[in-house]
């Protein structure tokens, strides 16, 4: 399934074309739509509250899904229940099925931990440890096994290489994380999780918390990395999401609950959405 | 208009009443620190310059009535007593800190923290008594006589292990939530998350609450008077009875006269002197934490 559209309400327009290659997603062929995450009826509840009512959708691998939305619809509890964040709220309850790769997430036998490694998140604001920088991106890899000197210092170098932070700290690498501007310590922060070689990037929100020139360059960096990791990114900035997204979902606030009202190739979502709220949302009507 | 400028000039007359006001009170609480460090100078004046700084330290042994003012044995059982406390209270004082966040369930978790606040408030009298009579005896019966260093160190310990566990609760509390969730998100685990990312992001916190509690220990009186033996010696044992300098103070006072006098309130103004430097460090690394 790639499209959805909530089949309750009144939808914009008629019927759709199965599944054909737009522009935007006809560049890369990773964008050949193999699921790497399929979400099946995800309900969630804060002691007792549902947040997020019957979300069913796929994340392709190699893509960046986009989920828009107005505040409060959901999209970080939906974030976060994709690595399991979500357990550390008490009282969060989750229902429905996350395969990732094809293995519910929820089962008994997953390793939380190594389910985390290979789904990493970033945070809306920053958050480097107060450690040094070079101590940011070693210690988790330390922590998930990696001993030897070399490959340390390689994982390092490259992680930093890929966000694009080398040669603004190859000389100052023992210094303070929290020395860096807002944009760079997000950046630390992308290159903290790709050291450890996820195979999902969730990012809530990552510029929004940043000056527009950092927001530049961080949306710049997550562009670049399409194809190389599967993201999901929550924004409010629609704009953004039309740049980098190949694939968006929308969501709504629907009796107190958030609900997925389309998902579907990115530019259909902003071209030609079939679902009227959708069209009132991205075409500033609403929202 | 009227209306409105007369509200804000009388708001301004109540604010300059109210300025005031706080700032008596808080040059009255100063002026009372300046004051009885003023006092103390002015009573130790006398012995400080007619015997001298270096012989209260170099003196072969405390007989002030025969002119020999060795304040070095006291000096090293009180510095002794407040190191050895502060090493058994230090890893128990920050596990409980730890544990009350981070492991237990909350209830009990909440009837620890409860409990490490109340055996703060312990009366020191009420504490010495307990050492008095379980502590002492008990050291007693491997090596007599029972009231020693070691019973000073184990009393000043159950005194301050609050004093640590409460302020490196403090400091764990008032990290960012998003530290702890950016290590989960790593795939880090609990372990891993308090030893490379909490606790050393909560450090100044914690060693500056062992500062306050070394501080705390340094001046304790009463229940040091009543295990610790008061024999005036260099501690060579943990089993030596000793006196510490507080002790020798609150023990001689009352008949002490002329430069026996003056040099008790030298060893009040060393003691003096050893806090305010331990609150000061415990003051910059806090303040060190709020900079990152």
């Amino acid at each position: 399934m790639i499209a959805y559209i909530a089949d309750t309400d009144a939808t914009a327009g008629s019927g759709r074309a199965a599944y054909t290659l737009g522009p935007l997603a006809a560049g890369p062929t990773c964008c050949e739509p193999r699921p790497q995450i399929s979400v099946e009826n995800l309900t969630l509840a804060y002691d007792g509250r549902a947040a997020l009512k019957e979300v069913s959708l796929d994340i392709f691998r190699g893509c960046v899904t986009a989920l828009i939305g107005p505040s409060g619809c959901g999209k970080t509890s939906f974030l976060s229940s994709l690595n399991r964040l979500s357990d550390l709220i008490p009282g969060c309850e989750v229902e429905g099925r996350i395969l990732f790769d094809g293995q519910n997430i929820h089962d008994q036998l997953t390793n939380v931990r190594a389910l985390r490694r290979r789904v990493g998140m970033i945070f809306q604001r920053p958050n480097p440890f107060p450690l040094s920088i070079r101590r940011n991106l070693e210690m988790p890899l330390k922590e998930h096994g990696v001993r030897r000197r070399a490959d340390l210092d390689a994982a390092v170098w490259r992680s930093l290489v890929d966000v694009g932070l080398w040669e603004e700290v190859r000389d100052r690498l023992d210094a303070p994380a929290l020395a860096l501007s807002g944009g760079q310590q997000q950046r630390l922060c992308i290159a903290r999780a790709i050291a450890l070689q996820p195979d999902v990037l969730l990012m809530d929100e990552p510029c929004s918390a940043l000056d527009p020139v950092s927001s530049t360059i961080v949306e710049d960096l997550i562009a670049s990395l399409r194809g190389s990791y599967t993201i999901v990114i929550a924004t409010h900035n629609l704009a953004q999401a039309r740049r980098i997204a190949n694939f968006a979902g929308f969501f709504w606030v629907k009796d107190r609950a958030g609900v997925l009202i389309e998902f579907d190739h990115c530019q259909r979502i902003f071209d030609s959405p079939r679902h009227e709220l959708t069209a009132a949302y991205v075409g500033g009507r609403s929202g | 208009m009227t209306l409105s400028h007369r509200s804000s000039s009388s708001r301004s007359r109540r604010d300059t009443r109210l300025v005031a006001a706080v700032a008596t009170a808080a040059l009255g609480s100063s002026a009372i620190f300046v004051l009885i460090v003023g006092f103390l100078l002015k009573e130790s004046w006398p012995a400080l310059s007619t015997i001298g700084p270096a012989r209260f330290l170099f003196d072969p042994a405390w007989r002030p009535t025969e002119g020999l003012f060795g304040l070095a044995p006291m000096l090293s059982a009180s510095l002794a007593a407040s190191v050895g406390a502060v090493i058994l209270a230090t890893p128990l004082g920050v596990a409980s800190a730890i544990f009350c966040r981070h492991y237990a369930p909350p209830p009990i978790g909440w009837i620890h923290r409860w409990s490490m606040a109340l055996l703060s408030g312990v009366p020191s009298v009420v504490i010495g008594l307990w050492g008095l009579t379980a502590i002492v005896p008990l050291i007693g019966r491997f090596e007599p006589p029972g009231a020693s260093l070691l019973a000073g160190i184990l009393i000043l310990t159950v005194m301050i292990t609050p004093t640590i566990a409460l302020t490196s609760g403090a400091a764990l509390d008032s990290l960012p939530d998003a530290y702890g969730r950016g290590a989960v998100a790593l795939g880090l685990s609990r372990e891993a998350t308090l030893a490379h990312v909490l606790l050393p992001a909560a450090r100044g916190g914690v060693v500056a609450g062992i500062l306050l509690a070394a501080a705390r220990a340094l001046g304790e009186t009463m229940a040091i008077v009543m295990v610790s033996g008061n024999v005036v010696q260099a501690p060579l044992s943990l089993f030596d009875p000793v006196r510490m300098l507080t002790a020798n103070i609150a023990l001689e006072m009352a008949y002490a006269s002329g430069s026996h006098r003056a040099s008790l309130f030298v060893s009040g103004l060393m003691l003096t002197a050893l806090v305010i430097a331990l609150a000061a460090a415990a003051w910059r690394l806090s303040g060190d934490r709020c900079h990152g």
